[in-house]
C-alpha cells in the first residue's frame, strides 16, 4: 500500500451538456427534451422512478442509444455531431454498467489491460502497470489473476470501475451500478464511488441509492417521463422537494415500508 | 404399504438393473457366435484388409472430411454474417440458402453436383473439388446457423462493454465477442465435423478410382470381390470410431477448460 498518494484520477475531468434531447422507440418516447448541464468535476445523480428514461439519458452520452433529436456535448466535442468519430469521444468516456458486463473469458488483470493495449495501444508493462494501480484503488490488488466468476458481484462491480479507469477518463458514466448486488456488498462500491468524485471526477449516476446521492452528488435531477421534474443541490431536491412527483417518489424509496393509500 | 421414497428409489433403481441384465444374457445366447465371428469378425478377413484401410481408406475419409469442413466453416461464417447483416436482401439470400441445403438430403446434393451441374453448364469437375463442393455446401448451412446462434448468445453487454471501452466494431467482435462465441459453437462444430465424416461414405455416387476409394467404398468392395461377409463393413465402421471419438473427447476437453475458467471458484 505505498503508492496510496491521492492521486488525481482526472486530469482533464470533462464538462457535458446536454440540450433538448428526444428518443423514441416507435411511438413510445423515452426522453422529451431534456437539457442539462455538468461541470468538469461535478457529481450529478439521476433518480427517479424506473422507466422515466433515466438509464436511457445516461446511454445517449456515449451513443449506446442514439437519440433522434437534440445535442450532447462532452467538452469541447459534440457527440451529436454525425460525423463524429464515437469511438474516440467512448476512449475518454468511462461506463460502467448495472450487471458489470466483465469479460468472463479473462483474467482480471486482461479484462483491465485488453482495451489500453487495443484501443490505446499501450504496451503490456505500462497497461499492467496502470492496471494495477487501479486495481489497488478499488482495493482488489490481489484479485489480477482470479477469475470474474470467482468474484462477489461487489468484487466484480469495482473491477468494472478499475476497468473503466484504466482509460484514464474524463468523465464516468454510472448506470445503477449497486442495483444488481447483495446489499452488504453495495457499501464497498459507493465508497469507492466516493473517493472517486472527492478525486475531481465528473460523474453522471443513475441510482436509487438516495443516501448516496444526498452525501456526495452535488446535484440531483429527478426525471419522470421522460422529462427533468426537478433538479437542485442534493440537499435540496433529497431534503425538501418541491414538486408533487418527486415527494411522492422520495416517499416511496425512503420509506418503502410505509402503506401508500391512492389520494382520493 | 409404508415405503419411504428411499426405498421405493432403491426397488426402482434395482428393477432397472434387473432388466438390463435380462436383456444382455437374453443377446448372449439368442446369438449364433459361430456364424457371427465368422462372417462379421473375421480374424483372416481382417487381416486382409491391412493396410489399405489404414493408408487409402482411412486416409481419404480424413482427407474428404476436412475438404468439406474448410469448405463449410467458410461457406458458413459468410452466411452467418450475411444472417446478421443490415442489408435485407443478404439476410434473405442466406435464409434461403440454410433453409434450402439443409432441407435436402445430402444424397440429392451429391447427386446434383456429380451429374446435374456437369450436364447443365457443360463442366467437369475433378472428384476431389466435387467432393469439397457437395460437403461444404450442405454442412455450410449447419456451421451457419450454429455460428449464428453462438454469436447470438453472447450477452448484448458484452458488445457494449466493449464499445464503451472505445473499440470499434469490428475489434469488439474479433477480440470480445468470436472468442466467446466459439466456447458457445464448439459442441455443434464438433457434432458438424463428425456428420462430415460420415457424410463422404456419399463420394461413392461419383464414381471413383481405388486410389480414391474412402472407408465405406472400400468396405463394399472388399465384400463383394471376395465374399468375405460383413467383416470389412465392421471394420470400417471401427475406423469411423477411430475419427469420431477422439473427436468427441477433444472437444469436452476444451469444454472442460473453458468452463474451469469462467466457472466459480
Amino acid at each position: 500500500m505505498k503508492k496510496s498518494t491521492a492521486t488525481a484520477t482526472a486530469a482533464h475531468p470533462a464538462s457535458v451538456t446536454i440540450d433538448g434531447l428526444h428518443k423514441s422507440y416507435g411511438s413510445l418516447d423515452v426522453l422529451k427534451g431534456i437539457s442539462l448541464d455538468v461541470q468538469p468535476g461535478e457529481v450529478v445523480c439521476l433518480i427517479g422512478p424506473s422507466g422515466s428514461g433515466k438509464s436511457t439519458l445516461l446511454r445517449c452520452v456515449n451513443l449506446l442509444e442514439t437519440p433522434q433529436r437534440g445535442r450532447i456535448q462532452i467538452g469541447d466535442v459534440e457527440v451529436t455531431d454525425p460525423d463524429v468519430d464515437i469511438d474516440a469521444v467512448r476512449r475518454r468516456v468511462g461506463m460502467v454498467f448495472q450487471q458489470f458486463n466483465l469479460f468472463p473469458n479473462m483474467s482480471v488483470l486482461k479484462n483491465l489491460t485488453v482495451a489500453q493495449r487495443k484501443v490505446l495501444g499501450r504496451s503490456e508493462s505500462a497497461a499492467r502497470q496502470t492496471a494495477l494501480h487501479n486495481l489497488e484503488r478499488v482495493g482488489l490488488a490481489d484479485k489480477a489473476d482470479s477469475a470474474p466468476a470467482q468474484l462477489s458481484g461487489g468484487q466484480q462491480q469495482r473491477v468494472a470501475i478499475a476497468r473503466a479507469l484504466s482509460m484514464d477518463p474524463e468523465l464516468m458514466l454510472f448506470d445503477e451500478p449497486t442495483s444488481a448486488l447483495d446489499p452488504e456488498t453495495v457499501g464497498d462500491v459507493l465508497s469507492i464511488m466516493r473517493d472517486l468524485a472527492k478525486e475531481g471526477m465528473t460523474m453522471l449516476v443513475v441510482t436509487h441509492e438516495m443516501a448516496f446521492a444526498r452525501d456526495v452528488a452535488d446535484r440531483v435531477v429527478f426525471m419522470d417521463g421522460g422529462v427533468v421534474v426537478e433538479e437542485g443541490l442534493a440537499r435540496d431536491v433529497i431534503g425538501a422537494p418541491q414538486h408533487q412527483r418527486t415527494q411522492t417518489f422520495l416517499s416511496r424509496v425512503l420509506n418503502p415500508t410505509q402503506v401508500h393509500t391512492p389520494e382520493s | 404399504m409404508a415405503m419411504t421414497a428411499r426405498q421405493r428409489a432403491r426397488i426402482s433403481r434395482g428393477v432397472q438393473y434387473g432388466l438390463l441384465v435380462v436383456i444382455v444374457v437374453a443377446l448372449v445366447f439368442i446369438a449364433d457366435w459361430n456364424t457371427l465371428i465368422s462372417r462379421a469378425l473375421n480374424p483372416s478377413v481382417m487381416a486382409q484388409q491391412f493396410p489399405q484401410i489404414i493408408t487409402v481408406a482411412l486416409k481419404n475419409t480424413l482427407i474428404y472430411t476436412a475438404l468439406g469442413f474448410v469448405a463449410g466453416m467458410s461457406g458458413g461464417i459468410l452466411l452467418a454474417l450475411m444472417r446478421l447483416s443490415s442489408v435485407a436482401p443478404y439476410r434473405w439470400i442466406a435464409t434461403l440458402y440454410i433453409e434450402l441445403f439443409r432441407g435436402v438430403p445430402a444424397v440429392l446434393v451429391f447427386l446434383a453436383l456429380g451429374f446435374g451441374v456437369p450436364l447443365a453448364f457443360q463442366v467437369r469437375f475433378n472428384n476431389l473439388v466435387t467432393v469439397m463442393l457437395a460437403l461444404g455446401l450442405v454442412s455450410a448451412a449447419y456451421i451457419a446457423e450454429s455460428l449464428r446462434a453462438g454469436l447470438q448468445a453472447v450477452p448484448k453487454g458484452q458488445y457494449e462493454a466493449a464499445r464503451s471501452l472505445g473499440m470499434s466494431h469490428a475489434r469488439a467482435m474479433v477480440t470480445i465477442i468470436i472468442p466467446q462465441a466459439l466456447r458457445i459453437v464448439l459442441p455443434p462444430l464438433t457434432n458438424e465435423v463428425i456428420l462430415l465424416a460420415k457424410d463422404s461414405s456419399l463420394v461413392y455416387l461419383l464414381g471413383m478410382t481405388v486410389a480414391q476409394y474412402e472407408l465405406t467404398k472400400f468396405g463394399r468392395e472388399a465384400i463383394s470381390g471376395t465374399g468375405a461377409g460383413l467383416t470389412p463393413l465392421v471394420l470400417a465402421g471401427v475406423c469411423y470410431l477411430i475419427i469420431t471419438v477422439p473427436l468427441g473427447l477433444l472437444a469436452r476437453y476444451f469444454e472442460t477448460r473453458a468452463d474451469a475458467r469462467s466457472a466459480r471458484k
